[in-house]
């Protein structure tokens, strides 16, 4: 393999690294851009996703098989799912205490994360499940660099998603509502917006995108388990980040950022895959110290 | 929608709490103090080798949820890695002991002093940044201590150092459980004391400062960063003292036993007694070590069991269980 095409086809996994981050990454950066609120249970919620996408496929089965059209059905299912679990979580966590003081929501945004993780440790006994739907490994080869189908799938549907989320904030009311709540909640409660509601959405759409990513990861790497969400979950808090916490255009180009340093980063000599992780959380730290806001975030004086 | 509406936590006056108004002679408080130290004192006597090893336990836990409730009862912030700093102690002590061949008593300062330099490379960055923020980089350095720990060649890879000497003390060989009883019992009397010395003292009043108002202190003359730094040395001093003592215990390190899971474990300790009240954090600290072990036929659910009460307690009391009032 030559060096052009071992670039390239780092540059492949780091696309699809990048997509599962930048999905997740919305998540974090709606949320946080609508309440205020750096949702630790997210990650776990990406993980319930692929559980949910696991048993909505295995629901399915009968009826569309477990190929192509399975999972895509199976993802819709899961993001339906998942969305309505946000927003209940939402309702039942965290609606009490937005007017807490910020370390007690931290904490029961942590505490959500453990019922989460531990919820489905106790169901699936801690086990590994085999996530395999019949996707065949057939793709193509270009130029030496070889595709599959499953990662151009993975990556068209993310990027769909993804525009349906620029459309759904940019063009309809509820987006405008969105982002009118996100520059100021108070006021916008006075302009006759039902913050509430509002709120609800937000977990809604940041849920579902979470549970699409972890349906599709889960699809894509053969299997699901209770700590899933973990690292995905700190990685994608490290995406939007970078790209700058509140802003969705940032929390895409940071998850694809950051799946792009980190498939080249583990090529340099001398830091092999076992550092990945140290060589990501590396990069958080950096850009917190450096570039607080961000590459898209907008620069505010932020009260402690 | 129906439901529980928090009131905002009020941070008590006192690091006793409310026991201060059900002991409320120095008497009664002397004679309920001096009623523990005895039973502890006994216990390995009265109670047997079992419960002396899971009392052991529970006394580390003391020490390292006092040193975490430094860092998230007093001044604050929270701390989800907080397992690197106890990491850093145990691992000083570990390749000393074993690779050096030092003395046990000679590598504390060393791991103190590597705690306390922890502490700083970890504050100075990250202090200045909005508290969430500060909790994640806590949780991302957390894993890259343990990454690191488990594939550099120094730290023994991932099966960690094993065949620690359990060390002297003038001619007394602390080898047996009820010898790493009475010590740990030691630890957490100092840990205790030096823990109500700084809730009285001036650090311990801006820290209280800093918690409730920030700008406020900031536009008083206090220091913030230097404020809070001085929590995150002073509870990774806590740290790391406690956890080299385990592994002289224990006779071995582990880089498992510095996860993320092990960081919760401690915080919950800290918040299920309620943040920044002695009494409230020891009880925390016993509850997470031994309602494991009466709800051992569980198995995996009693983790859900404690999920969910943690959840409980921040939603419905949120300073914890300790029964207090705040005396206005």
């Amino acid at each position: 393999m030559t060096l052009t095409t071992l670039l390239a086809q780092q540059l492949v996994n780091g696309l699809v690294l990048g997509s599962f981050y930048a999905l997740v990454a919305l998540g974090y950066t709606m949320v946080f851009g609508v309440v205020k609120l750096l949702n630790f249970a997210h990650g776990d919620i990406y993980m319930v996703g692929a559980f949910a996408g696991f048993l909505a496929l295995s629901l399915v089965a009968g009826v569309v098989g477990i190929g192509w059209l399975g999972v895509a059905v199976a993802i819709l299912l899961s993001m339906l799912a998942v969305g309505f679990l946000g927003v209940v979580i939402e309702r039942i966590a965290y609606a009490p205490m937005l007017k807490a003081p910020r370390l007690s929501i931290l904490i029961t945004a942590l505490a959500v994360s453990l019922v989460l993780q531990n919820g489905v440790l106790t169901l699936t006994n801690g086990q590994i499940i085999a996530f395999s739907p019949k996707l065949g490994f057939a793709g193509i080869n270009l130029g030496g660099v070889f595709i599959n189908y499953k990662q151009m799938a993975l990556a068209g549907t993310a990027a769909i998603l993804m525009l349906g989320l620029e459309m759904f904030i940019s063009r309809t009311q509820y987006g405008r509502a969105m982002r009118a709540v996100s520059v100021d909640k108070d006021m916008s409660e006075l302009m006759g917006i039902d913050v509430n509601r509002v709120i609800a959405v937000t977990f809604f759409a940041g849920s579902a995108l979470a549970a699409a990513a972890g349906t599709m990861a889960g699809a894509y790497y053969g299997s699901i388990w209770y700590f899933m969400g973990f690292l995905i979950g700190l990685k994608a808090f490290t995406a939007a980040v970078i790209g700058g916490i509140g802003s969705i255009p940032g929390a895409m180009l940071g998850g694809l950022i950051l799946g792009l340093l980190e498939s080249f980063g583990t090529q340099i000599p001398g830091i092999g895959s076992e550092w990945k992780d140290v060589f990501s959380f590396g990069v958080l730290i950096l850009v917190l110290v450096f570039k607080p806001t961000g590459l898209l975030g907008k620069s505010e004086q932020e009260r402690m | 929608m129906a439901g529980p509406v928090a009131p905002p936590v009020e941070p008590r006056p006192s690091a006793w709490g409310g026991l201060n108004r059900v002991l409320d002679t120095p008497a009664k408080r002397g004679a309920a103090i001096g009623l523990i130290l005895i039973v502890m004192a006994v216990a390995p006597m009265a109670f047997g080798p079992y419960a002396t090893v899971i009392l052991t336990n529970a006394l580390l836990y003391t020490i390292l949820a006092l040193g975490l409730n430094v860092v998230v009862g007093y001044a604050g912030l929270l701390d989800l890695g907080y397992a690197a700093f106890f990491a850093v102690g145990a691992y000083s002590v570990g390749i000393l002991t074993t690779t050096f061949g030092w003395n046990f008593w000679a590598t504390i300062p060393v791991a103190i002093v590597a705690a306390a330099v922890a502490g700083v490379i970890i504050g100075t960055p990250t202090l200045r940044l909005r508290s969430d923020y500060l909790a994640i980089v806590t949780l991302g350095f957390g894993e890259i201590v343990r990454i690191a720990a488990r594939n550099l060649k120094i730290t023994g890879s991932a099966s960690g150092i094993t065949g620690i000497e359990q060390p002297w003390l003038f001619g007394w060989h602390i080898a047996t459980p009820t010898d790493f009883y009475y010590v740990f019992l030691a630890l957490t009397i100092i840990g205790i004391l030096v823990s109500v010395r700084l809730s009285n003292s001036r650090l311990g009043r801006a820290w209280l400062y800093v918690r409730h108002d920030e700008d406020a202190a900031e536009a008083m003359g206090i220091n913030r960063v230097r404020v809070k730094l001085a929590a995150y040395v002073i509870g990774a001093i806590y740290g790391s003292i406690g956890w080299a003592f385990f592994a002289v215990n224990f006779t071995a390190i582990s880089p498992e036993s510095f996860s993320f899971k092990q960081s919760t474990l401690f915080l919950m300790a800290v918040i299920l007694g309620g943040m920044g009240k002695i009494p409230g954090v020891i009880l925390g600290a016993f509850i997470v070590v031994l309602a494991p072990e009466l709800l051992r036929d569980l198995g995996s659910f009693r983790y859900l069991i404690f999920a969910v009460g943690l959840l409980l307690i921040m939603l419905y009391r949120p300073s914890g269980i300790w029964p207090v009032r705040s005396a206005k």
